[in-house]
Order: C-alpha cells, then sequence, then structure tokens
C-alpha cells in the first residue's frame, strides 16, 4: 500500500484564482459596510483590481502541466483555467456596466459585486475539479447568490418572481443533482471522477448508475438551460435586473458546461446511452431556443432564447469532441465560449441602456431610437449581434466554423446541418433587434434614456475587442488554447489519491 | 508565398475611404461627398491598373497573392484574378463612381450611407479577388450587412420588410454554402493530410479527378449547397423573391449596386467554384439549371410587363437577364458561357442605367408609379434619348452591348440544345429566345406610358430636364453600352482563356482537365489544351503540408 497516496498534496498556487476571488469579495462587502453613502466606486475599483489580479494569475498558469491537489479535490488543467478566464473576464466586463445600470435603476444594492464575486468563485470551483462534491459544492456557491441577485430589485415585481423562480427550479435541481451523485457514489463507492469512470468502465451499466447519472445531467442540463429544463430561463432572464442577466448569461453557462464536459467524459462508457439523448437535447435546445426566441417581444427574452439556442450549438461541439476524441479537440467549445461570453455580454450592456427609473424599458418598442441617444454603444450592439448571427469576420463566426468543423470531422454532420438551419433561422429575430434600436418609424416617439457612461462604453469597448480580436486572430488564440497538445486532455484521469488502485488510463 | 499586392490594395482603397469617413465631422456634408468621390476614382484607377498589368494569353490567375492568416484551420488571405473575374472587378468599381455621384442628393445621414457605400465596394471586390474558399464566404456575407443597412435607414416605405427578407433570404442560402466549403476541405485534406481552403490546391485535385473518386455521390449534394446561394443571389427562377421588394425600396445607389454588381456575384460564383469544383455534378445540373433560367426569363418578362412600378418593372427585368446568364453558363460550350460571361457585364451596365435614371427622374417627381407620368419627352428631351437607348441596351438591341452577350448565350444553348449534349433540347432556346421578345414588349410599353400620350400630373408641367453633370453621369454608361455593343472584343479578348478553361475544368474528362495549379499549361485559340509536356497532364500526386504548396504560380 502505497502511503503516500494518503498524504494529500496541497498546492495553493493552483488554487490562488479562486481564493484572491473569494477574498476579494470579503474585502469588497467589508468597503461595502463601511463605505460613504451613495458611492459604489471603491467597492467596483477593489472588485476589479481582485478580478485583474485573479485572471493575471490564471493567466500565468496557462501552459503548465496539469495536476491533482487537495486530495483530488482540485485540478488544475487548461480547459479549467481557459474557462475560468473567461468567467473572471465575464465578471469583470460586467461589473464595469453594472454601476451606471444601478444607479439608474436606483438599486441600493451594493451586494451585489461581492455576492457576483461569490458567484463567480463558485463557478471557478465547478471547473477546476473533478471531484463531484466540490462541482456540488460549487454550484450551490454560484447558484445560492445569483437566487438573492436576481432578487436584488426589490420594489419590482418581476425581479421577484424571477428570483422566486430561479429559487424554486434551482434547488429542484440541485436536488436532482445531489441524489444522482449519491446514486453514482452507491453505484462506484467513489465521488471522483477518474475513478467512477474507472469503475464504471470495468463493469456493465447498472440501473442505479445509469439513473445517477441521468439525474446529475439534469442538474447540469438545468443551469445549462438545455431543453427540456430551460423554462425558467425566459422568465428569469427578463425578470432579473439587466446585469445580473448578462452575469447569468455568461458565467453560470459557462461554469455549468465545464461542468458538463468532465461529467459525460467520466461517464463515457455508458454513452451508448448518454449519447443518443444527448443528441436530441442539442437538437432541441438549439430548435426550441431559435423557434421560441423568433416570437418575442422584450429584447432580454428574445437574448434569453437565443442563449437557450447557443447552448445548443456548444453542445453540438461537446459531443463531436466526445465522439472522436484523438481527432477532435475541446478546442472549437473553447473558442465559442469565449466568443459567446463577449457578445452576450456586450448585447445585454447595450441593452441594459435602455433602463430608467423602475422600468425596465426592454420591449423592442421600448428600445427605438437607441441609435440616436448612444450612437456607439447601439453600433457596438450591429456587431454583437451580427456575431451572434455568425457573420464573418466577428468571432462568433468562427466559432461556428470551428464547431461546424468538429461536428464534421467527428462524423456528425446532421448536427452540423441543423445547426446551419438554426443559424438562418435566428438571423431574423437578431436583425429584429437591430431594427429596433436603429429604424425609428415615423411618429414614434422614442422613450427617454440617459446618455451612456463612460465606464458603460468601455465595458462595450472590451466586448468589442473580444468579439472582432477573437475574430481577426482567431489563429494565436485557437493555438494558444491548445487543449488537446499541453498536458493530458481533460478526459485523461489523473492519479486519484483517495483511491489507491488507480492508475492512469485513457477513455 | 507571396505578400500584399495590387490586389489588396484595391481591396484597401475603399476600406480606407470608409475609415477617413469616419474621421469627418457630421456636418461637413460637402467634404464628405467628395472625399467618397475621391475614394471611388482611386478604386477605380486600381482597377485600371490592374486592367493594364493584366495579360489575356493565359487562364493562370495572376498578380496572386498569399498571407497566412488562421493557421491551425488552414484558413489563408488569398488573393487572385483571371479573366472571369477581371471585368468584374471594373465595372464594380466604374458603377461605384456613378452610385457615389448619384448619391450627392443623399440628405439624410450622409456620412453612414458613404462609409456604407465604401465597404459595400471592399466587400464586392473581395468576392471577386478571394482565392481562399473562407475568404470568399467572408466577404460574400459581409456584403449583406451594408446593403441591409442601405434599404433598411434610406429605403423606401416597406424597407423593414424588404431588408429582412433580402438578408434572411440570402444568408440562410448561404449558410449552406458554408457547410459545403467544409466538406470540400475535409475531402481534400483526407487526400492530401492537408487542411486548405485554397481554390487553387481543391481544383487541382478536382482536375486529377482524386477528389471526387473517394466520395462520388457527395458531389452532387455539395454542388447544390453552393448552387442553391448563388441561385438566390442571381436570383434564379424560384429565389428571386427578395429582388423586387429589394429594389424597390433601396435607395438609387443601392439599387444600381445590387442590380449591377451584387447579383453578379451569384453567377460569378457559378464560373469560379461550381464549375471548377464540381465537374460532374455541373454536367448533371446543366439541364435543370437551364429549365429554371427559361422559366425565369419568361415569368421574369411577364410579370414585369403587369408591373404599375417603374423599378419594380426594372427588377422584374433583371430577373429575365440574369437568366440568360445563367442559361449561357449551363449550356456548358464556349460560346455560351462567354455569352452568359458577357451577358452579366452589359446588364450590369445597362440596368444600373436605367435604375440611374429612374433615381434621376424619381429625385424630380417623388413617384415611380405609371399613373402618375406619360408625356415626359416633350418636357425632358434629354433625358428620354438617353432613356431610349439605354433601354434598347437592355432589349437587346443589335449594335448595343445587350444583344452581344443575349445572342451569343442564347446561340450556345442553340449548339448544346442541336447537339443534345448535357440533356438539353432544342426548345429551351427557342423559349428563351422569346423572352427577348417579351422584353421589347414590356420596355417599349414602358417607354410608351412614361414618355408619351397626354400629361396628365400636373406636377410635370414644371419639369427640367437633366442638368450637365447627370448627362455626364448617364453619358458615361452610355459610353460603355455602345462600346461594348460595336467593339466587344476589348472585353471578350482578355476573359476569353479564363472562360474556357472554367468549361474545360468541368466538361472534361478527370486527368484532362485544365487545372489553374499548371503553369505550363496553356489553352490555344480554338480552344484546346497545350502545354510543354505535349500529352495528359501530369498525374496528380499526393503532397505534403509544406507551406510550399501555398503560392500560386503567376
Amino acid at each position: 500500500m502505497n502511503v503516500n497516496a494518503l498524504i494529500p498534496t496541497v498546492d495553493w498556487r493552483a488554487l490562488a484564482p479562486f481564493t484572491i476571488v473569494v477574498c476579494t469579495g470579503i474585502v469588497a462587502l467589508i468597503i461595502e459596510m463601511l463605505r460613504p453613502r451613495r458611492n459604489n466606486n471603491l467597492v467596483v475599483g477593489v472588485s476589479l483590481f481582485g478580478l485583474l489580479v485573479a485572471g493575471w494569475s490564471l493567466f500565468g498558469m496557462l501552459g503548465g502541466p496539469s495536476d491533482e491537489s487537495f486530495a483530488g479535490m482540485i485540478l488544475n488543467d487548461r480547459f479549467g483555467q481557459i474557462l475560468q478566464l473567461v468567467m473572471v473576464g465575464s465578471c469583470a466586463v460586467c461589473f464595469l456596466f453594472s454601476e451606471p445600470y444601478l444607479r439608474e435603476k436606483r438599486i441600493p444594492f451594493a451586494e451585489f459585486y461581492p455576492l457576483a464575486l461569490w458567484s463567480t468563485a463558485g463557478g471557478m470551483l465547478m471547473v477546476s475539479s473533478k471531484h463531484l462534491l466540490m462541482v456540488f459544492l460549487g454550484l450551490e456557491l454560484l447558484s445560492i447568490s445569483l437566487y438573492c441577485l436576481a432578487g436584488m430589485s426589490r420594489y419590482e415585481s418581476k425581479s421577484e418572481e424571477s428570483a422566486l423562480k430561479y429559487f424554486l427550479l434551482g434547488s429542484f435541481a440541485s436536488a436532482f443533482l445531489l441524489m444522482g451523485i449519491a446514486f453514482i457514489y452507491g453505484e462506484t463507492a467513489s465521488l471522483h471522477l477518474g475513478r467512477i469512470s474507472e469503475v464504471l468502465g470495468a463493469a456493465s451499466a447498472s440501473p442505479l448508475s445509469t439513473i445517477g447519472a441521468a439525474m446529475v445531467l439534469v442538474g447540469l442540463g438545468f443551469k445549462l438551460a438545455l431543453v427540456p429544463f430551460h423554462q425558467w430561463t425566459p422568465d428569469v432572464y427578463q425578470g432579473a435586473p439587466t446585469n445580473v442577466t448578462a452575469f447569468m448569461a455568461a458565467v453560470s453557462k459557462v461554469a455549468a458546461l465545464g461542468a458538463l464536459v468532465r461529467f459525460l467524459w467520466a461517464i463515457g462508457t455508458l454513452d451508448t446511452v448518454w449519447f443518443p439523448l444527448m443528441w436530441w437535447v442539442a437538437v432541441a435546445t438549439m430548435t426550441v431556443g431559435n423557434l421560441a426566441a423568433l416570437v418575442q417581444n422584450d429584447v432580454k427574452r428574445t437574448l434569453g432564447y437565443s442563449s437557450i439556442a447557443h447552448a445548443g450549438y456548444l453542445l453540438v461541439g461537446v459531443l463531436a469532441a466526445f465522439s472522436a476524441p484523438g481527432r477532435v479537440s475541446l478546442d472549437a467549445t473553447a473558442f465559442y465560449l469565449i466568443s459567446y461570453a463577449a457578445m452576450t455580454i456586450g448585447a445585454f450592456a447595450v441593452i441594459s441602456l435602455t433602463a430608467s427609473g423602475q422600468h425596465e424599458g426592454t420591449r423592442f418598442y421600448d428600445v427605438r431610437g437607441l441609435w440616436k441617444r448612444a450612437p456607439w454603444a447601439a453600433g457596438c450592439l450591429v456587431v454583437f449581434l451580427c456575431s451572434l448571427i455568425g457573420i464573418p469576420i466577428t468571432s462568433g463566426f468562427f466559432g461556428k466554423l470551428l464547431i461546424f468543423q468538429a461536428a464534421f470531422d467527428a462524423g456528425l454532420p446532421a448536427l452540423a446541418v441543423l445547426l446551419a438551419v438554426n443559424s438562418a433561422i435566428s438571423t431574423y429575430y437578431y436583425l429584429g433587434i437591430i431594427q429596433a434600436a436603429f429604424v425609428t418609424e415615423e411618429g414614434a416617439v422614442a422613450p427617454r434614456f440617459g446618455k451612456p457612461s463612460a465606464s458603460l462604453n468601455l465595458a462595450c469597448a472590451v466586448c468589442l475587442a473580444g468579439v472582432l480580436g477573437a475574430g481577426l486572430f482567431a489563429g494565436p488564440l485557437i493555438r494558444g488554447m491548445g487543449t488537446a497538445e499541453v498536458g493530458p486532455p481533460v478526459g485523461v484521469p489523473v492519479q486519484d489519491p483517495l483511491t489507491i488502485h488507480t492508475k492512469n488510463t485513457s477513455d | 508565398m507571396s505578400g500584399f499586392g495590387i490586389l489588396t490594395a484595391q481591396i484597401a482603397i475603399p476600406l480606407a475611404g470608409a475609415f477617413a469617413l469616419m474621421l469627418v465631422p457630421n456636418q461637413y456634408t460637402k467634404a464628405i461627398q467628395w472625399i467618397a468621390m475621391l475614394f471611388s476614382i482611386a478604386s477605380f484607377a486600381a482597377s485600371l491598373a490592374i486592367l493594364t498589368r493584366f495579360s489575356g494569353g493565359t487562364y493562370q490567375m495572376q498578380m496572386t497573392e498569399a498571407v497566412s492568416w488562421i493557421e491551425p484551420l488552414g484558413i489563408h488571405y488569398r488573393l487572385g484574378i483571371d479573366g472571369i473575374s477581371l471585368w468584374l472587378v471594373v465595372l464594380t468599381t466604374f458603377l461605384n463612381i456613378i452610385a457615389v455621384w448619384f448619391s450627392f442628393y443623399v440628405k439624410s445621414r450622409v456620412k453612414t450611407f458613404f462609409v456604407m457605400v465604401m465597404v459595400l465596394l471592399a466587400a464586392m471586390l473581395g468576392v471577386f479577388l478571394s482565392l481562399d474558399l473562407i475568404l470568399f464566404y467572408a466577404f460574400f456575407e459581409a456584403s449583406l450587412i451594408p446593403m441591409a443597412v442601405m434599404i433598411w435607414v434610406w429605403g423606401g416605405s416597406k424597407r423593414n420588410y424588404a431588408a429582412l427578407k433580402f438578408f434572411v433570404y440570402t444568408f440562410g442560402a448561404s449558410i449552406f454554402m458554408l457547410l459545403g466549403i467544409l466538406t470540400v476541405a475535409a475531402l481534400h485534406r483526407n487526400l492530401t493530410g492537408n487542411l486548405t481552403f485554397d481554390l487553387v490546391s481543391i481544383q487541382k485535385s478536382v482536375a486529377s479527378g482524386a477528389l471526387w473518386a473517394q466520395a462520388p455521390h457527395l458531389q452532387a449534394l455539395l454542388f447544390w449547397s453552393f448552387a442553391v446561394a448563388f441561385m438566390v443571389k442571381c436570383p434564379v427562377f424560384p429565389f428571386h423573391t427578395w429582388l423586387p421588394d429589394a429594389h424597390t425600396e433601396a435607395p438609387t445607389a443601392g439599387s444600381v449596386i445590387l442590380a449591377g454588381v451584387l447579383l453578379k456575384m451569384g453567377t460569378y460564383g457559378f464560373l469560379r467554384i461550381c464549375l471548377p469544383l464540381f465537374p460532374e455534378a455541373t454536367v448533371q445540373a446543366a439541364l435543370p439549371m437551364t429549365v429554371l433560367a427559361v422559366i425565369g426569363i419568361l415569368y421574369g418578362a411577364a410579370v414585369a410587363a403587369m408591373q404599375p412600378d417603374l423599378k419594380r418593372l426594372v427588377a422584374y427585368s433583371s430577373v429575365a437577364h440574369m437568366g440568360f446568364v445563367v442559361l449561357g453558363i449551363f449550356s456548358l460550350n464556349h460560346i455560351g458561357i462567354v455569352g452568359g460571361a458577357y451577358q452579366q457585364l452589359s446588364h450590369g451596365v445597362s440596368t444600373g442605367a436605367l435604375f440611374l435614371l429612374i433615381g434621376l427622374l424619381y429625385e424630380r417627381i417623388h413617384t415611380r408609379l405609371f399613373a402618375d407620368m406619360g408625356g415626359l419627352k416633350a418636357k425632358m428631351p434629354v433625358f428620354a434619348a438617353l432613356y431610349l437607348v439605354l433601354m434598347l441596351s437592355s432589349v437587346g438591341l443589335p449594335g448595343l452591348n445587350g444583344f452581344i452577350g443575349e445572342f451569343m448565350a442564347t446561340l450556345g444553348a442553340f449548339q448544346s440544345g442541336i447537339e443534345g449534349a448535357y440533356g438539353l433540347n432544342l426548345l429551351l432556346p427557342i423559349l428563351a429566345a422569346c423572352g427577348v421578345v417579351l422584353a421589347a414588349v414590356y420596355l417599349l410599353w414602358m417607354f410608351l406610358k412614361v414618355f408619351y400620350g397626354p400629361v396628365t400630373n400636373p406636377l410635370l408641367h414644371r419639369l427640367k430636364d437633366l442638368k450637365t453633370h447627370e448627362v455626364v453621369m448617364v453619358g458615361l454608361l452610355l459610353i460603355a453600352a455602345v462600346w461594348g455593343g460595336l467593339y466587344p472584343q476589348t472585353f471578350l479578348a482578355p476573359m476569353d482563356r479564363s472562360l474556357a478553361a472554367a468549361r474545360l475544368m468541368a466538361t472534361s474528362a478527370p486527368g484532362e482537365r485544365p487545372s489553374w495549379a499548371d503553369s505550363g499549361v496553356q489553352i490555344a485559340e480554338d480552344g484546346t489544351l497545350f502545354g510543354p509536356s505535349e500529352g495528359p497532364l501530369p498525374e496528380f500526386v499526393i503532397e505534403s503540408s509544406s507551406p510550399s504548396t501555398v503560392g500560386v504560380g503567376r
């Protein structure tokens, strides 16, 4: 018996970004309590600084070898690092445009910043572990903060409805996840995905493990808003304050996708059961998201459905990478996540401009004349929407291109074709938003909204740089990601100190 | 691998113009107009420079440029020009000058308008010049946005509907082209182990027959995935419904560019991509495509005759005239293809001119309905004269440019019909020829209704004839129309070899097809291949993924 294996290695460096974000949240909360009235600037400044440091430390870790520490609780690999970077960046951009929005809507809730930071930390935990307990912990940290955030506009019934709906359905999904984890533990006697994969691989599929896996997928699918677990999305997205919606659409989706990828890889031996199922889920997610988006009359709702559709596109990339492990890497998915985060947050940031007073003002009718009030932001909005459509040379185009390619290479042409059909459908409602923002009908009175603040313009500029930069410099970016080249790929379980008989296997 | 050159400059000039315009404050309308004009002229000058450097004696790509762009995906920035694209580039920059000149009339959001015109110009030139399939797709799609914005912001009363329809139609069709591009590249990679979207290398493996030998059943499917995108753009009969709406609602400059250049991106796509890459499928598709083209000719003419709106009439006539282009191309013999390619140019000039004239009229009387017109000849004699000549060039009167293209295209279809080649028969060209007669009917009707009869509209009494600069504007197009009708050789000679090569790429047997990559092989006057090797083309060799395969022989 290997005694050394029983003494867990503790690599604080691997946990540094997470720690920094959590501590920043604590510091931000303290400052918020002591702050001079009516001024959050210091809170925002400290939060941004903390995120910057976290991002910097993550960036420094990129390219290092992947390893596990804390007794297999924390995994430090490239895929997780990229996802964490996306989350940290998304959170920072959300902060940039949150302050003017909160002021305009008179939401006296500076706890937004610490809560969002902890939520981000939860997401970071979710993607940087192969231990189901940590995944659950991260998910709860992410979700509970988000439940509070969704309801932070306390005088708006929509916001309260959004919070309650999200909380009730979210806890239901968490219960599913937990139950599923328990089932899987019952079958495999381990919570570590590496070990689980091994045990499942050795024996034929039992009902217990199948049901357990299905329940975990339900829990994660809920977070990712996959059809048929998507019903909460439009209501929650519409009701929550716009900055929270942007945060939710980016951070919580990235985190859930990361966890889903790790879980699917671990239950790879059960793929005869789940692969066809997920295939149909991907198709349904794309199609339902796009078709439902066609008939909405609220921009936030439309973008909510659009984010469902994009989750479907991402799932196509994931399935392609799973079914052809040697040839297709997760690069396509990771690239798409980056571009998705940039364009979605950008779009929400611009839409946050239309709020005034207690009025959210995001119906198509309300955003009319945006072009006149805020030409720069409206121009950016066009680029973001073009990217969501997938027009060259935006990053959305290259993201789709990569996913198409991945699907073809993996021998899933039907998914690629369905994705193409869906892209074609989606043009209609994205153009509808552009039309609402740009084309003021004669006689229609454009509603009042304030001039965009400098920090919102900055947020737009950052997202614009992300969308166009990732498009023009897609080559270096993809090469830099290299999830397949550097370190063992996600699917390969590394040494698991908790279980002694582990050996390296690839699935 | 060569760096940037004159073709990049050709694309960069309008882009630089767009940036320069963005820097000018909104209120300096005059400066904005003249800067746009300056860059348009510079762009035209660049295309003339290309023209002088161009050699008509070869079908190879000339002035090629290749710079690596997204290497992990095998995407490169590759440009090149041959006889097929040469005149389209010149036509584009030429019509752009006219469009910019006319757009001095635009009063609202002047700066944005000219920025859009410049971006559109760059995108269209990019389509004609790119040799990388992804780059081609990127420009193909990029041209959508400025055009849609032009319709949206400066369009007529139903502009929302028209712009949305235009965008959704064309984007929806071309996304399948993207899938096609990826599949073709994947097949090429299976063969050579080298992921590339380079048209020249992919065509090389098609020419040897190796590419399709691995997946013969896919060829037709992939052909149609490209063809649908191009058919929507052209537009070919069942996919034409966006065109009348877009044309009617677009501002005049937009209509001129749309009719003059944008539609040609579709037929250009057939010549540049479908024929060389999908030979067997092209031959199989000759009959259905020709049938659709003939339906388009007759249907377009019939519907045009019934229109109450001047612009809508010319828009439907475009459907008919572009039908001749498709007819010529898919008759798959030399005279037909040359006719089709020539018809592209002459349609660009004459229909562009008609839209321009309608725009000039609209600026004066603010209506396009026949009901409000009549008796204009007495009020505007110069306008009427110019209108008559350009309209007759559209009808296809011998001596003007429209005749040459339509005649050659129909002749080509006759030839294939008589031979019974590619499943064609004589009925098709006969019906197409009837379309010429119909064109005469509706265009002369139009002329009658607008220029003769009593003046019923009191507004028309105060009408002024064309100003001098307007006469010059139209006169430029008139010169092009007459030149093209009297001495088509100027335009035909540089195109000839490339068109012959495109045809041979589609119709020859595998292994005997010309390839842009074999710089030694040439095409003689009579359309046969000859080369230093004096025999069948060299066998296809599987090449390693070395960067030396990237460069394209001059």
